[in-house]
């Protein structure tokens, strides 16, 4: 009899585990924003995989810098070419944790102050990161928000003091991603 | 039964922990356009597969100096110069037009530019870039022959070109470029009104920011081939921001296709050459919605 409750007891787990608790999406959002004297910069990507296991609060986001499109082509060019050379570190990742996970309760509606912390790798560099945002809870969603800003200097990426006028030596980053229950 | 259970319970642990990163799946195969084959629309003084995109402005201020066999004189040719204006523009992704006047026989041309393929990897995959040229060339010098009627047509002259290009790697690019040129009017009976030529060019990336293009073009038609010379351009593309600039060295005095194709006079050995510089400005016209 207690073996039988043990199995059934697992066998619940299981399905919980492989059901409940990951929120995926391959549709987000990050723009990047540089504000500098001579010209503001602003690229966009709308194909940013992320995940988040609301039980152990991992979080993690993914992204081909490819495709992030800007609007001047030749912006795009060097972005690719010469800043963040794409075809050598054609992904962007971050692999963190939800830091405060105690107080967010996700089976309630309603919105949440997040701290996140992590490992963010842009081109050769993996640097920790830890920054503020916000999930808002809904029905088998979660919409995750987040403004915070990086030096390109941590990444390796140089800037030629030709364009130190056009280029920012930091950069805004904006990321929303709307998870859906998987 | 009970290791059964435990079984079970190490596996629902194991799927707990599973990585987050594998739930994106494969990502879709995408095709992966070349891009940047050349850093701008020309390699040196011909055209190069690249077109300005769509919505996008290109000035193009190109200039040659005189000969540096001219001597001190003449300050190596410094003291002369022969320029064209233009200005390209991104019709569409795939078709630019252009306009420009070059003080060369004051002579006005238009061209339109199709990148009829364009090389990609992934799901399409694509080993070539090919673009189609072709140009029109008014000459508008006051009339030279009063002995022949003075036609508007006599003063036209045409460019036919195909542009055959591959992006080898990110560092080495190369091109090879059949060429039909039809001149209305020619000075002699023997002259010949239609002209082939082959060109080839590559680019060699140094830096970031600067490459290493050559390019010659070999006149096919041996009447011509035997009063001309054969094109050879030796340059550096430096780019910065919104601006390219090229700088080169050249046999050809002219800048426009029919002129640096087929009446190229300078010889490099006597150092009947021209240093030049083509530099572009880039503005964005119509803005692509993010």
């Amino acid at each position: 009899m207690k073996t039988r409750l043990v199995l059934i007891l697992s066998l619940l787990l299981l399905a919980i585990s492989l059901t409940a608790q990951n929120y995926v999406t391959r549709t987000g959002y990050i723009r990047f924003y540089s504000e500098a004297p001579l010209e503001n910069i602003e690229a966009i990507n709308r194909q940013v995989n992320s995940a988040l296991n609301i039980s152990n609060g991992e979080f993690v986001f993914r992204l081909l810098m490819r495709s992030f499109n800007f609007e001047k082509a030749l912006m795009q060019e060097h972005f690719n070419e010469n800043y963040v050379e794409s075809h050598k570190y054609p992904n962007a990742s971050f692999q963190g944790k939800i830091v405060n996970l105690n107080e967010i309760d996700f089976s309630k509606p309603g919105i949440y102050s997040t701290i996140v912390e992590g490992d963010l790798t842009i081109k050769d560099a993996t640097q920790k990161v830890k920054q503020n945002g916000t999930l808002e809870v809904k029905k088998d969603e979660i919409i995750g928000k987040s403004v915070f800003n990086i030096k390109l200097a941590d990444y390796n990426i140089a800037i030629p003091s030709a364009v130190s006028r056009n280029i920012s030596p930091e950069i805004e980053i904006t990321v929303e991603v709307l998870l859906k229950k998987m | 039964m009970g290791i059964l259970a435990l079984i079970l319970l190490l596996l629902s642990t194991v799927a707990q922990s599973q990585d987050l990163f594998d739930l994106f799946g494969d990502d879709e195969p995408t095709t992966e356009f070349a891009f940047a084959t050349f850093k701008t629309t020309r390699i040196v003084n011909g055209q190069s597969v690249e077109n300005p995109p769509f919505g996008e402005l290109k000035f193009v201020i190109s200039h040659h100096f005189g000969s540096i066999n001219n001597g001190p004189y003449n300050l190596w040719g410094l003291d002369q110069s022969t320029i064209r204006l233009g200005l390209e523009y991104g019709l569409t992704e795939r078709l630019a037009i252009a306009v420009g006047r070059s003080s060369f026989e004051k002579t006005f041309d238009g061209f339109a530019k199709y990148k009829l393929l364009r090389q990609s990897s992934g799901a399409m995959n694509m080993p070539i870039s090919v673009s189609l040229f072709s140009g029109i060339y008014l000459n508008s010098l006051e009339w030279r022959y009063p002995e022949r009627e003075n036609y508007f047509s006599s003063r036209l002259s045409y460019v036919h070109q195909v542009l055959i290009a591959r992006k080898f790697s990110n560092t080495l690019s190369f091109q090879i470029t059949p060429t039909f040129v039809h001149k209305n009017l020619v000075e002699k009976i023997a002259d010949p009104n239609d002209i082939f030529a082959i060109g080839y060019g590559g680019r060699v990336r140094l830096t970031n920011r600067i490459t290493f293009n050559a390019e010659y073009y070999q006149l096919l038609t041996s009447e011509t081939a035997k009063k001309f010379n054969n094109m050879l351009s030796l340059g550096f593309d430096i780019e910065t921001g919104g601006h390219v600039f090229q700088l080169h060295f050249t046999n050809a005095q002219p800048m426009f296709e029919r002129a640096f194709i087929t009446e190229t006079r300078g010889e490099w050995l006597n150092g009947d050459i021209f240093f030049g510089f083509n530099i572009v400005r880039v503005f964005t016209i119509r803005k692509p919605k993010l």
